[in-house]
């Protein structure tokens, strides 16, 4: 076990080096930032205008495709940032109506600057623009859920399946995904690959940390006769080391992939979204269906079903069950790093990314039933569209909100889940 | 380096008012976990609807101080007969998924625009700790001796938060020694014996829930009470996270393992605090930022807790033989 | 203890038994439990399906069957472990349907476990103690004043040291229960569910696991529940158990009651041979046969695996 736990720790020191990379070359040591949102959506090409205190000026940025903006300052003190509010949507204003910051810059410090907007002529979220009816919104609205949905479910195969093979409910899953995100980045930007073969090279890469971890941790804690609780509070452990290595080399800012970021987007009906969203879904799908079929279809998925059964009866049917499961985890190490690069690519990195969506992974996963490889999928496209839909009636700050009382009240009414089956006692 | 400073910040958070609070909030947690094997992941939002409970009844509404903490207490009675019907009837996982999840849906609720008027969104609520102050008997000055001094505000908050803390323990010992707490540690075992031999587990475990959450609740308070201030990150998952971490430090299913490892933690958080600051900061440590230290606390618990679950699952003071980590 | 001499007891109840008809569900001089119409389905499969069976008070009857019959889920549901999907069923004339597990306990039919519950980290002591009922530190605010429960504990303690001389198991009172031999751990659980003071006793499977040494006196305890008054209903496969201490068996097959009759002509009767050879022996397995094998494995399996990890 010793053995186990040194190698965990020099997995983990590989990944620091891997990481340490980018905290050189990523992000100025101290600066300006902020990030424009109207009504959730972000708002780019607004000009932003950074003078000292003194007004001399320091340097003008536009906002990006994601809203954000940032401004790398040499020297710390006080200075001016103003919008310019004639390059603001022509719906938007400021709140408050103020288009003036005076932020103080610290040393090594990010300072975000806040500038609130909303939809002009109303203080209120449901200021309709008219250009969009209730039923084109819904649609819009049904695509946007699809899409988280699909990244979810990529996330949830992977928890489930370990949790049906393994008993693991592994609450670092999140943090695998936001590995994924943070390597994508890693080759993307400070490597300067482009997006697509860095994308595949993290899906590699978080493949084959999937392996490392249960052939050098979790499998070795399984051997010990760990039991399931104590595995899942080590998991929490887990997900707290990582996510704070990341907070380290990564940092507290958002960030955004080189390639595909600020797209202009296309009119299909009444759904508008950037042709990469298109692109994503298509892979997501294909993936998913991809792992579906190997599932059903080849030896090693129905060996895996048939060890998410019963690995009793699996390994005295001579099913390999330490093989599967080291399948199991290389390959849901990898499908939750493509989640990673998905949702970095629809949204935006952050080193909570990862956490921020393992409660909907959680939901998706239970809602369709603990263990159950398609009642992950079925679960996690509920989960995804019920939050976006959702934001029709409810305020987009409050959409996770729907789907974790959705999950509680699915618990109450069939706890199974939706595909599961109802357990059979002695 | 500041030697006196990082010496003094370190004793003294040997009974500051983090270890009061979270000394609270594993108590709780123990009753829940290391008697009965409920994974309540949600104390959190024990101690965030008794922090909040206590400040929207007397800042926003204006009431007595008193009333406000019967209403915190109330909320959490609650919260845990709200959590506890639809999930004491499955299984441990579903229970901690559940309880992360509510106590997630309460602290978006918390910071919320929407309800702004009411909670303060991410600012939270301030001005509700009054009530508590005029009832301090220390007149204003400085009280102890050396490095072990106060202010008579601090001093006041720390005595209610360790009479509170022996309250809770005494509780502990009593009802664990009794037949009820017999009933408790059978239900961790295994409920179907226990159900067998014709006790209601449903109840039990809900009269669980309950206490540890109200035990809990009280860390809101003094948290509240102490920083006269309440906002809703500071009721967030890791705060779960790091209670758990301090049972099973000092033992699970022990009275007083929750307190220790309370006091062990911090200690040891606020010395490598400290030693890596002060290291930062002199020259010593030059591949590290000042705000990377934040950060590391963090990862020590993370790698504390693995360590602790591998080498000790029945953490400092347990007993082997009688680990409360379920290794059926 | 042994049956050279048959006793009272034994006698009244074989007496009780001796004109009846040997048909399922036929019906008892006087029945301390009457089921009718109970039905578990689990998706497409039916797992009980019991038209009419009643068990004789104060007699040791044995149920019965091959792996898959439903035992253990006719079990289940009679002590409230598992909803019935239909069916009433009585209990000393109360009706019992839909009565939750603890309070068939308390209403005096208590039942063991195929796989032993025993309370591992509890110790020997306390999982008796645990047993007995009405102990007024059971409740929240009662417990926080010892004053109110300690001379209830001690009459308690009394009592649990009784049995565990009786069952042996007096030397190793301050052990862990988790730390006992399988054998062991049955002593304990039928020891345990005595506290209750039943009427009914349910042992599932009370021999399974059992170290061959231990049997006999396991065996003499069963027996000696009877003596002492109470009722005895057990699953059992070992036949030779079954006609050593049963007065009167149940077959079940296949989730329904198939027939009844004292254990020492049962064995000859046409459908318990053919419900345990299958009416078609020398026909290859069916696919429901194939999947009561695979489900038999599973259960030994399990089993196993409990044991191991209880170590």
């Amino acid at each position: 076990m010793r053995r186990a736990v040194i190698a965990f720790t020099a997995f983990l020191g590989g990944l620091i080096f891997l990481l340490a990379v980018p905290a050189q070359a990523a992000a100025p040591d101290q600066g300006l930032r902020g990030s424009l949102k109207l009504q959730g959506q972000p708002v780019n090409g607004v000009k932003i205008v950074v003078t000292t205190e003194s007004g001399q000026p320091v340097k003008e940025v536009t906002s990006n495709a994601q809203g954000t903006w940032e401004v790398p300052i040499t020297d710390t003190g006080k200075y001016k940032v103003t919008l310019d509010v004639k390059t603001l949507p022509p719906n938007a204003e400021i709140r408050g109506g103020n288009a003036v910051r005076t932020p103080t810059v610290f040393s090594g410090n990010m300072s975000t600057v806040l500038f609130a907007l909303q939809p002009k002529g109303g203080g209120g979220a449901a200021a309709d623009t008219g250009t969009s009816s209730f039923w084109t919104q819904a649609a819009q609205l049904t695509f946007e859920g699809i899409n988280l949905g699909l990244i979810i479910a990529l996330a949830a195969l992977g928890l489930s399946l370990i949790y049906g093979t393994t008993g693991l409910t592994n609450f670092a899953h999140g943090e695998l995904v936001t590995l994924g995100a943070l390597l994508a980045y890693l080759f993307n930007v400070t490597f300067g690959l482009h997006l697509i073969p860095a994308a595949i090279i993290a899906v590699i890469v978080g493949g084959m940390l999937g392996y490392l971890q249960d052939r050098l941790f979790w499998g070795q804690l399984r051997r010990r006769g760990t039991g399931t609780i104590a595995m899942m509070i080590i998991s929490i452990g887990v997900a707290l080391f990582l996510r704070y290595v990341f907070l380290i080399f990564f940092g507290g800012q958002t960030e955004s992939f080189s390639q595909y970021t600020a797209q202009p987007g296309v009119q299909i009906g009444p759904i508008s979204a950037a042709p990469k969203n298109f692109v994503a879904m298509g892979i997501e799908l294909a993936v998913l269906i991809i792992v579906g079929i190997a599932l059903l279809r080849t030896r090693t998925g129905k060996a895996a079903r048939a060890v998410a059964d019963n690995p009793a009866l699996a390994a005295s049917s001579g099913i390999n069950v330490d093989r599967v499961i080291r399948i199991i985890w290389t390959t849901g190490g990898a499908i939750a790093a493509l989640a990673g690069v998905m949702l970095g690519l629809s949204q935006n990195l952050k080193y909570t990314m990862g956490q921020d969506i393992l409660l909907l992974i959680f939901a998706g996963v239970t809602l369709g039933g603990l263990g159950t490889a398609f009642g992950a999928l079925v679960g996690s496209l509920v989960v995804g569209l019920f939050i976006q839909v959702s934001t029709l009636w409810v305020p987009p700050e409050l959409k996770s909100l729907g789907a974790l009382a959705v999950l509680i009240i699915v618990l109450l009414v069939r706890p199974q889940g939706i595909l599961g089956r109802r357990e059979r006692i002695g | 380096m500041d030697w006196i400073t990082i010496i003094s910040t370190t004793v003294k958070a040997a009974i500051g008012v983090e270890t009061v609070l979270y000394a609270l909030a594993a108590i709780g947690i123990n009753i829940h976990f290391g008697y009965t094997g409920l994974l309540n992941f949600g104390q959190a939002a024990f101690m965030g609807v008794a922090g909040y409970g206590l400040a929207v009844t007397v800042a926003v509404m204006g009431l007595p101080f008193w009333l406000g903490i019967i209403v915190g207490l109330a909320a959490a009675v609650v919260l845990a007969i709200v959590l506890g019907i639809p999930t004491l009837r499955l299984r441990a996982d579903y229970l901690a998924i559940v309880t992360i999840a509510a106590a997630e849906i309460v602290r978006l609720i918390f910071r919320s625009v929407a309800f702004k008027d009411i909670f303060g969104g991410s600012d939270g609520q301030r001005g509700f700790s009054d009530g508590f102050y005029a009832l301090n008997p220390f007149p204003e000055g400085t009280y102890g001796i050396g490095w072990f001094s106060f202010n008579h505000r601090l001093l006041w908050v720390l005595l209610v938060g360790w009479i509170l803390v022996g309250i809770s323990c005494g509780i502990v010992y009593l009802l664990m020694k009794s037949p009820w707490g017999r009933v408790l540690k059978a239900i961790r075992e295994d409920e179907d014996a226990v159900r067998s031999l014709g006790k209601n587990v449903f109840s039990y475990k809900m009269q669980s829930l309950i206490l540890g959450g109200v035990i809990g609740c009280l860390g809101g308070f003094v948290y509240g009470l102490a920083f006269a201030s309440v906002q809703p990150d500071i009721f967030g998952t890791e705060t779960t996270f790091f209670a758990y971490t301090i049972v099973i430090l000092g033992g699970a299913a022990r009275v007083f393992g929750p307190v220790v490892g309370s006091m062990i933690f911090w200690v040891l958080l606020v010395l490598v605090n400290g030693l890596l600051s002060g290291a930062v900061e002199s020259g010593i440590i030059t591949f590290m930022s000042p705000v990377q230290v934040g950060p590391v606390r963090f990862i020590l618990v993370g790698l504390g807790l693995i360590l602790l679950l591998v080498y000790r699952p029945q953490g400092i003071f347990g007993d082997k033989r009688e680990i409360a980590i379920d290794a059926r | 203890m042994r049956a050279e001499t048959t006793t009272e007891r034994k006698a009244a109840a074989l007496a009780a038994f001796k004109d009846l008809a040997r048909d399922p569900g036929v019906p008892k001089p006087d029945p301390i439990l009457v089921v009718d119409n109970v039905v578990r389905r689990f998706g497409g499969l039916t797992a009980v399906e019991v038209e009419h069976v009643e068990i004789q008070r104060g007699s040791i009857t044995a149920l019965i069957g091959p792996n898959g019959a439903g035992k253990t889920t006719f079990f289940n549901q009679l002590t409230g472990f598992d909803t019935a999907d239909g069916g009433t069923w009585a209990f000393n004339g109360n009706r019992m349907t839909g009565v939750p597990a603890h309070r068939v306990a308390r209403a005096g039919m208590v039942r063991t476990f195929q796989l032993t519950k025993a309370l591992s980290r509890l110790t020997v002591m306390e999982n008796m103690r645990l047993g007995a009922q009405q102990q007024r530190g059971e409740n929240f605010w009662r417990a926080l004043i010892p004053s109110s429960w300690r001379g209830q504990e001690d009459a308690i303690t009394e009592q649990a040291e009784e049995l565990l001389a009786r069952f042996k198991l007096d030397t190793k009172r301050e052990d862990f229960a988790g730390s006992l031999s399988g054998g062991q751990r049955k002593l304990l659980e039928m020891a345990r569910a005595l506290m209750v003071k039943p009427e009914l006793v349910m042992l599932d499977e009370p021999m399974a696991g059992v170290n061959p040494a231990l049997t006999q006196s396991l065996l003499g305890h069963v027996k000696d529940l009877r003596e002492q008054g109470m009722t005895v209903l057990f699953v059992e496969h070992d036949m030779d158990m079954v006609r050593d201490i049963s007065d009167w068996v149940i077959v079940m097959a296949q989730g329904a009651i198939i027939a009844e009759g004292p254990p020492d002509t049962i064995m000859s009767d046409a459908r318990v041979i053919d419900a345990y050879l299958g009416a078609h022996h020398d026909a290859p397995l069916s696919d429901k046969e194939l999947e009561e094998q695979l489900h038999e494995a599973e259960e030994a399996l399990e089993a196993e695996i409990e044991e191991e990890t209880q170590k």
